[in-house]
């Protein structure tokens, strides 16, 4: 074995070039390790302080858990993720395939429309919320249009209503990421072999049935991504909670991030906020990890 | 899936696609159509007429009144953006550029960590971020956000750079190697001519993101460093006084103006953001 | 110019992995244009990323005139590589693309400008100076790649399948111009492919690897005549070498090969008779225009009597397929002769021409005197 020889007779300047691609990647790798991994490693260690106001290293076990599940405004702020986040991604995938079918049929001016369905991901949430807040403004918004408009009696104030306010949430959220989904599968469709179709067509199908049997069948990588984007988006939702609930009607659309910003940095429950960062970080990872195994093993297989 | 050659011919579905489409279209437009309107009212105009009204004086006394109160913020969000944006997407190239092209040991790892990375809730490390920043002095400063936005954008800006680079051919580096040309000689006079779609696709990307930001400047910042954002939301939700919808409709859309802006001008580099992004690793 | 030599080359891309490249040795001299020929994943292409720097060897050392370059980097091994995508710097146009490694080796302006008019007149790629890649066609960008790398009058040329993507006929040409080009310009040459035309063609000396071993290296008429193993036998000729399952015995102190073709029996004289061989199976290898029409019967060749299966006029060649031991055999017979499925054909076998290979190993089977020359008396005797 004659490497030892080789790399002596390596001049100077070889070794640096050798290891300016290490140098150059460093500081982000440092940069990921600490401010990723390092912090969440933090916030971990945090959960099972005493913290309040102020971090204190103080060991409380299972405790900050244990009071979070005894939080009722917790438990209100995961129910509402479920809900929103169920209805969010159901009526996002819907709307946004129906769009990205009908768009794929050879419509005139297609990019135009796409371009006008897509253009609220442009905007901040903030943004969305604010203005949907006006729109749905209970006596001021909608219902106040329908009843000039000839619709006696119409009353739209689920913004107020407790029960009912995370259906605002919904409507706001689906508005601004059906585009996307539209976006995601029409590219999808795209991509589709064209003959499959006219295999189909020869078999004597219909259109919507192709579509149905054998189109859709066949984008489910992009369904599955759909999915995957639109439960982080879901699991991330504090902006638009901060503008047009702010929470509220008291914590009744209260979502798991706006809970850990409000009891972290405002009522000064470092430790609660904490454990509840990282069950929001549990929840990801449920997500994510099937889905990345069975990318993996797909990937494997094939 | 069809090709784009021949026209269909007009048939009771296709008249029912059209119409369709259509009201989607009127759905998506409406919410804009209608902060725009209300911006322009009078607050009287506003509780006498209703969300589609015409005003019956368009004026812009809203808009002035929202300028007033939001401009200083706005400019924060420029300052904030604006280096984010360039130092993130600098970043990200370079990175890429390594990730695809001098592979070592470990930098694939590094390349799943930070992948990984793009699907973190930021409400995990919000605590020890503000630690830190508060260390550095610069809690509360428009630099603080910058960095902190530069930090956690590098995932997503290497993930673009690194996508685009993995599909130029070995053999130019190779080449460019025999030729002569060390790691940063080939980076700038081969790789970098050939990267403007993806850096188009970067900053467009980086740009909304930064802009649209509200967690971390609610977070980071206070009182004169807050982005745009954090100071429609204050100025919308506070409730003293009588709400004055035309002023928050006007802030509401300068807040989203520039991104709005950027997505009519560059749209396409914008898609290729979101489809880029969403294909993962 | 320079020599070239590999002296035990290994290469692992890490401990328990396979070696990617065993034991490499060879050597050429100044001028030779050596092929390095072999199948996907033989490890052509790894072995000559080693010798221009852009691979570390393992173990071993590669020796440019006589100096060892295995430390050293790509750029100061002075090699020049074309590649089989070309490589071009896409956003250059041709006359930077050549000029690029001149002007990063600091020469001055007016030597570059030589250089780039000297090898753009030999290339005829005068007009293409300004143009950019993609907007020139396969054989012209392979041409400014070989630009790229005359214009930098290297000691090694290095060339990774240059023609692979080139359409057929275009391919023929440009073998033509490079084996001009090579005599004109006397350069030292490593050239990676897997078309064992080019092989045969292009070379002065031939190495046939498989699994990171070179299985033989030598002339191209070395390899063709002389393979030492049936891989190699195997690789280069087209039509390939016909391997016929034999057995061996003996008779008369002479070692005879026994076919049967279903129609006929025939014993094939191989030289002396060995005690060892007798009764063992073999492989017998043939070439397809090493079996000739017999005339007819007591002709001076052993010959076999055997029924056509398929027949393929190539134009230049009539290729028969018969069987012989239940394998199939391809004959390369005149144009003109006549025959059809299901005739019978006499063909002849010249023992001279014919190889034996070990049936597990593949090793070729060297016998002690040379084979029955066609004066000797034949035994064949038909069947049924």
């Amino acid at each position: 074995m004659t490497t030892t020889t080789a790399q002596l007779r390596a001049s100077p300047l070889d070794a640096l070039q050798r290891w300016l691609p290490k140098l150059v990647l460093a500081p982000s790798m440092i940069i990921v390790l600490v401010g990723f991994y390092g912090y969440i490693l933090w916030t971990f260690v945090l959960s099972f302080t005493t913290s309040t106001f102020l971090p204190t290293y103080k060991w409380a076990g299972l405790a900050q858990y244990a009071r979070l599940l005894d939080n009722d405004r917790w438990w209100v702020a995961s129910k509402n993720l479920l809900v929103f986040g169920g209805l969010f991604i159901a009526i996002s995938l819907v709307i946004g395939v129906l769009l990205a079918v009908l768009l794929d049929q050879r419509i005139r001016r297609e990019g135009f429309i796409r371009t006008l369905y897509l253009y609220p991901m442009a905007l901040s949430m903030i943004v969305t919320g604010t203005a949907w807040k006006w729109l749905l403004n209970p006596g001021m918004g909608l219902d106040k249009l329908l009843r000039d408009w000839g619709w006696e009696g119409f009353r739209l104030d689920w913004l107020i209503d407790p029960d009912r306010v995370v259906y605002c949430l919904v409507i706001a959220a689906v508005w601004q990421a059906s585009g996307f989904i539209m976006a995601m599968f029409l590219a999808g469709l795209r991509g589709v072999d064209p003959s499959i179709i006219r295999a189909a067509q020869i078999d004597g199908a219909s259109l919507p049935r192709i579509y149905w049997r054998v189109v859709l069948p066949s984008l489910r990588p992009v369904f599955f991504s759909s999915l995957m984007i639109l439960s982080h988006i879901a699991i991330k939702s504090f902006d638009l909670v901060a503008a047009m609930t702010a929470g509220g009607p008291g914590y009744s659309s209260d979502l798991p991030a706006m809970f850990m910003y409000s009891f972290t940095f405002s009522r000064g429950q470092m430790g609660m906020g904490s454990a509840s960062a990282m069950l929001m970080l549990g929840a990801i990872l449920a997500i994510l990890v099937p889905y990345l195994y069975s990318e993996l093993r797909s990937k494997r297989h094939a | 899936m069809h090709s784009p050659a021949q026209k269909p011919p007009l048939s009771p579905s296709r008249i029912a696609i059209h119409v369709v489409l259509l009201i989607a279209v009127l759905l998506y437009l409406v919410p804009l159509v209608v902060m725009l309107l209300t911006s322009f009212k009078t607050p009287e105009d506003i509780s006498t007429g209703n969300l589609l009204s015409w005003p019956s004086v368009i004026t812009g006394i809203g808009w002035i009144k929202a300028w007033g109160t939001v401009s200083g913020y706005f400019w924060n969000s420029i300052m904030i953006t604006v280096p984010a944006v360039l130092i993130s997407t600098a970043i990200g190239a370079l990175n890429g550029y390594v990730l695809s092209m001098w592979r070592f040991r470990g930098s694939q790892l590094f390349f799943g960590l930070l992948l990984f990375g793009c699907f973190l809730p930021f409400q995990t490390v919000l605590l020890p971020a503000s630690f830190t920043l508060g260390k550095l002095g610069l809690a509360s400063t428009t630099s603080g956000l910058v960095l902190v936005h530069v930090v956690y954008g590098l995932a997503f800006t290497t993930l673009f750079f690194r996508n685009f680079y993995v599909s130029i051919p070995e053999a130019l580096v190779k080449a460019a190697r025999l030729d002569g040309a060390g790691f940063f000689t080939i980076f700038r006079r081969i790789i970098l001519p050939m990267s403007t779609p993806i850096i188009m696709v970067c900053l467009i990307w980086q740009f909304t993101q930064i802009w649209n930001d509200f967690l971390f400047g609610v977070v980071f910042s206070s009182g004169e460093s807050q982005p745009i954002t954090v100071a429609l939301n204050n100025l919308v939700n506070t409730s003293t006084g009588a709400k004055e919808y035309n002023v928050d409709m006007a802030a509401a859309m300068i807040a989203g103006l520039p991104t709005l802006l950027v997505y009519v001008v560059a749209g396409k580099y914008f898609v290729r953001g979101l489809t880029a992004g969403a294909v993962k690793g | 110019m320079a020599t070239l030599e590999l002296r035990n080359v290994n290469k692992t891309y890490g401990s328990g992995l396979p070696d990617t490249l065993k034991d490499i040795q060879l050597s050429i001299r100044d001028g030779e244009f050596l092929i390095l020929v072999g199948p996907s994943g033989c490890g052509k292409s790894t072995l000559m990323n080693c010798i221009a720097g852009l691979e570390q060897i393992s173990g071993g050392a590669i020796l440019i005139d006589q100096q060892d370059v295995s430390g050293m980097s790509p750029k100061d091994r002075d090699i020049a590589m074309v590649f089989q995508s070309y490589a071009l710097y896409p956003t250059m146009s041709v006359r930077e693309n050549i000029e690029f490694g001149l002007k990063i080796r600091k020469l001055p302006q007016a030597a570059i400008d030589e250089e780039v008019a000297r090898v753009a007149r030999l290339l005829q790629i005068e007009h293409l100076l300004a143009r950019k890649p993609a907007q020139l066609s396969g054989g012209q960008q392979q041409r400014v790649a070989m630009g790229r790398a005359l214009a930098r009058r290297p000691k090694i040329y290095l060339f990774d399948e240059p023609l692979s993507n080139l359409d057929a006929k275009l391919r023929v040409e440009m073998r033509t111009e490079m084996k001009l080009m090579h005599q004109r310009l006397k350069t030292t040459t490593v050239y990676v492919t897997h078309d064992q035309i080019e092989a045969m063609t292009l070379g002065d000396k031939v190495a046939v690897m498989k699994d990171g071993i070179i299985q033989q290296f030598g002339t191209p008429q070395q390899i063709y005549n002389d393979p030492a193993n049936q891989f190699v036998a195997s690789f280069i000729g087209s039509p390939p070498m016909n391997f016929i399952p034999v057995r061996l015995t003996q008779q008369d102190g002479r070692l005879l090969a026994l076919l049967d073709s279903g129609q006929a029996r025939c014993a094939l004289p191989l030289g002396v008779a060995a005690d060892d061989l007798d009764g063992r199976e073999i492989i017998l290898g043939i070439r397809p225009e090493q079996i000739t029409l017999g005339a007819a019967e007591g002709n001076s060749l052993p010959g076999i009597r055997a029924e056509v299966q398929v027949t393929e006029p190539t134009g230049p060649d009539l290729l028969v397929f018969v069987t012989l031991n239940q394998t199939k055999v391809c004959c390369r017979l005149a144009p003109d002769v006549e025959c059809r499925i299901g005739d019978s054909l006499n063909l002849q076998l010249d023992p001279a021409r014919v190889l034996l290979f070990d049936a597990d190993s593949g090793q070729r089977l060297r016998l002690a005197s040379t084979g029955a020359t066609a004066k000797d008396n034949v035994a064949h005797f038909k069947g049924r």
